[in-house]
């Protein structure tokens, strides 16, 4: 009887695990930096769904910070298949050789630039769903929860990464207390850099908290800024690279 | 240069007895002027001399009335303003003459009837009409834009009136009406309905009628009268009274006709054509043959390159945008396969959907990349569903591609091999602009520049860009540099320990510096000496700013030594 019962629900669950699509079976883009990845759900963002992020405070450098570290996402998947990066935005102020610093070269990147929220979103919705771009980047400060509901049902069905900037609209007001179907929600903000023994200016250090993942817990950590390539790091324990620039140093010195 | 030749005029004889050498009461004599009967009567000379421009009417003098005072015969005769009633045909305009180069100077290249009554004509320089008229429109000409309105015309001609029309530059079209001429009513009224249409549009026009190209050029440029049908066999005697200069010779022939005493075609017909080819050149005897038909000057037609499109008619009146979506498929389909069979790639549509009530629906698309994929054209289509009204319903559809390019197979390279081919964002362009405008998708190009907000430009987005060099540059620059306020700094090369920014203030721990952007003397005379050291400063909680001191230092030229913001690194 129960045995009975238990195969006639047998295919039911078995289309029950094609909707819910296990955690392996889609396709992650990895950072590349342990200690993220093996805190994500799949050892690394999911390709096809939505990621946000949004600055930690109102200040400009955390902005900046959000920014290159979004791009730092497209830039690695943009190497890999070899697709232009779409990058939409209402606003005018990024500037495109230091994208090209962070590992999208101009050669990768077409910039879409609408009148408004609305139509912004309405063009990403049309770039993912032509499929020709590599991955979509887009600004935005008004978006609201079923708008970010149909980006993640498109960006699951073209496989492509879809990574929204959010904006705040006022200088209190945090663009994650709405909600939202995006995948990952991430918060970026500056942190103090590593000082050199000499006089200049290190690398960039950011503090990246993931304040929501689907199949995971949050986390936040210090990690370096993305290089070149947009890869991140995370930096060495404070002693132990002490002494290795010493060293470093000492043998210049000699 | 030569004013315009003054018409002669038939002058009256004075009606002043005194004046008269016959007295009015005397007997007729044979031949008295007064008696002609083919005498022209004082209204119809004033008629003549009113309907002159007031520059070319003559004065009172040579009209015979000897009561008024002689003119000076050392002095330059004033022109005295004649009050001449309105003109027959209103001036809708103000009067407008077109100013154009001409070798090195400014000259009147063309003036209006209104213009040219002021005594402005065309060959005057430009500062002597300015001088004489200052209120004149005076407008730039434009020989290119005339060019292709005239080549337009000929595109119309070849379209409505005849498969061979071609333009004679600058100002003409010929139109060969051999075995056209029935389907529009016969040569007359063909001709009418030219002129009428001419004037429809805007234009004054002149047409003759001949049996050969050459001879219709000239009359309709030098011929009398608007209109002028030459009969077969009657070309030679319509020429005759013609100047040579109708003849479309060269300036060299035209020069030597006139020393040689040629003054009209009537002149040229009786000589002997060695002497005559010795005297003007071959080619001017060439241009008497083919305006007389001894030698054949075929017009080249202006060929006509076939619009491909495709029609489909309803049979009931549709509204919905379903409806419009599946017609506007089918119509992709069929301009598909005409596209295919020509070898084209369409680079813009046009849909015309005629309503029941006689009215027009229009929309267009354009792609970035010639193509005639249907399923791309089609989703760019549907994104103009919105703007067409329907109405009361829309019963035909009409697609054309006005702009097509050559779209031929495309070679794949090693795909088997496993090469992958680069993506075309061709047609992401093409959605992308369908939604927010061409000008909202673009790319970001390098300009050599080392000053920051000059070093990128907007470029096509089809197009790669190349790289900028690899100096450190902040991710967000801003448009106009922002002041910074209460700056320590040590001069002259040091980056700035604390500063304020937005009404905060800013403890700077390490800086990278300068950067000496130098200003670019051949833009500006106020960049000559200026200089701007850049640095890269990050504060205590690890924010990295891109600030910039106006002046080196040392040289009070190079700047103020202000402080500004130019943007923020991540």
């Amino acid at each position: 009887m129960m045995s009975a019962a238990l195969d006639s629900f047998a295919p039911s669950i078995a289309h029950l695990r094609t909707i819910a699509t296990p955690v392996t079976e889609y396709r992650v883009l990895p950072f590349g930096v342990d200690e993220i990845d093996s805190r994500l759900g799949a050892g690394g963002l999911r390709a096809g769904a939505l990621h946000e992020a949004t600055a930690q405070s109102a200040a400009l450098v955390d902005d900046a910070a959000t920014t290159l570290f979004l791009a730092g996402i497209a830039a690695r998947e943009a190497a890999n298949t070899g697709g232009p990066v779409l990058w939409a935005s209402c606003r005018a102020d990024l500037y495109a050789p230091a994208l090209e610093q962070a590992g999208l070269a101009s050669a990768n990147v077409i910039y879409a630039q609408s009148q408004d929220d609305a139509a912004l979103l309405a063009v990403i919705e049309d770039a993912v769903r032509d499929g020709t771009p590599s991955a979509i980047i887009a600004e935005a400060s008004k978006v609201a929860m079923v708008a970010t509901r149909r980006l993640q049902l498109v960006a699951a069905e073209a496989d492509m990464p879809v990574l929204l900037l959010r904006r705040r609209r006022g200088r209190d007001q945090d663009p994650f207390s709405e909600p939202s179907a995006a995948w990952t929600r991430w918060r970026i903000g500056s942190a103090p850099s590593a000082r050199l023994d000499v006089a200049g200016v290190g690398r960039a250090r950011w503090s990246v908290e993931l304040a929501r993942q689907r199949g995971g817990a949050s986390f936040s950590l210090i990690v370096e800024g993305s290089d070149e390539t947009g890869r991140l790091a995370v930096p060495a324990e404070l002693g132990h690279r002490a002494a290795e620039t010493a060293g470093t140093a000492r043998y210049a010195a000699a | 240069m030569r004013p315009p030749e003054r018409p002669s005029l038939q002058l009256p004889i004075d009606d002043d007895p005194g004046a008269c050498s016959v007295p009015r009461g005397g007997g007729w004599r044979p031949g008295a002027k007064w008696a002609r009967s083919s005498a022209q009567s004082r209204e119809e000379v004033e008629a003549q001399i009113a309907s002159l421009p007031v520059h070319a009417q003559p004065p009172m003098r040579e009209l015979g009335r000897r009561s008024e005072a002689a003119s000076h015969p050392y002095k330059a005769p004033t022109l005295a303003p004649r009050v001449i009633a309105p003109a027959a045909a209103p001036v809708q305009h103000a009067p407008v003459a077109l100013v154009g180069k001409v070798g090195r100077r400014e000259e009147v290249v063309a003036a209006c009837t209104g213009a040219q009554a002021l005594g402005i004509h065309p060959g005057m320089a430009a500062t002597h009409a300015r001088a004489l008229v200052s209120d004149l429109d005076f407008r730039p000409a434009e020989p290119d834009a005339d060019a292709a309105l005239l080549d337009r015309l000929a595109l119309l001609a070849v379209r409505r009136w005849s498969p061979i029309a071609a333009v004679t530059p600058p100002d003409g079209l010929w139109i060969d009406l051999a075995g056209c001429d029935h389907l529009h009513g016969g040569e007359e009224r063909f001709c009418r309905r030219l002129v009428a249409f001419c004037r429809r549009a805007g234009f004054t026009a002149r047409v003759a009628v001949a049996d050969t190209p050459g001879a219709a050029h000239a009359l309709a440029r030098f011929g009398k009268g608007d209109l002028i049908r030459v009969g077969p066999h009657g070309t030679a005697d319509a020429l005759a009274p013609l100047p040579l200069a109708a003849l479309r010779l060269a300036p060299t022939a035209l020069a030597a006709a006139r020393k040689f005493g040629f003054d009209r075609i009537a002149d040229l017909l009786p000589v002997a054509r060695g002497p005559l080819a010795r005297r003007l050149g071959l080619p001017a005897i060439t241009r008497l043959d083919q305006a007389l038909g001894g030698v054949p000057e075929p017009i080249t037609p202006r060929d006509d390159p076939e619009v491909p499109a495709a029609e489909r008619r309803l049979l009931e009146p549709i509204g919905t945008a379903e409806a419009i979506e599946q017609v506007m498929g089918d119509l992709l389909r069929d301009l598909a396969v005409v596209l295919q069979a020509k070898g084209l790639g369409a680079r813009s549509l046009r849909l015309t959907c005629l309503r029941v009530d006689g009215t027009e629906q229009l929309v267009a698309v354009g792609t970035s990349r010639p193509t005639r994929e249907v399923s791309h054209l089609l989703r760019l289509l549907k994104l103009r569903i919105e703007r067409i009204d329907p109405g009361m319903g829309i019963e035909q559809f009409m697609l054309v591609a006005p702009h097509t390019e050559p779209l031929d197979a495309v070679d794949l390279g090693a795909v088997l091999a496993g090469e992958t081919l680069v993506r075309d964002p061709s047609r992401l362009v093409d959605v992308i602009a369908g939604r927010i405008g061409v000008r909202s998708v673009f790319r970001i190009a390098p300009v050599e520049s080392h000053v920051p907000e000059r070093a990128v430009a907007h470029s096509d987005p089809n197009e790669v860009p190349g790289n900028w060099p690899a100096w450190q540059r902040p991710i967000r620059l801003f448009a106009h540099p922002e002041p910074l306020h209460r700056v320590l700094a040590l001069m002259p090369d040091q980056p700035p320990r604390r500063f304020e920014w937005r009404g905060k203030t800013y403890k700077v721990v390490a800086g990278d510096g300068p950067e000496r952007v130098h200003g670019e003397w051949w833009r500006r005379d106020a960049e000559v000496w200026a200089v701007r050291d850049y640095y890269r400063v990050e504060d205590e909680t690890g924010g990295r700013f891109w600030v910039f001191r106006r002046g080196d230092g040392f040289e009070d030229d190079t700047g103020d030594l202000s402080w500004w913001m130019h943007g923020v690194f991540g």
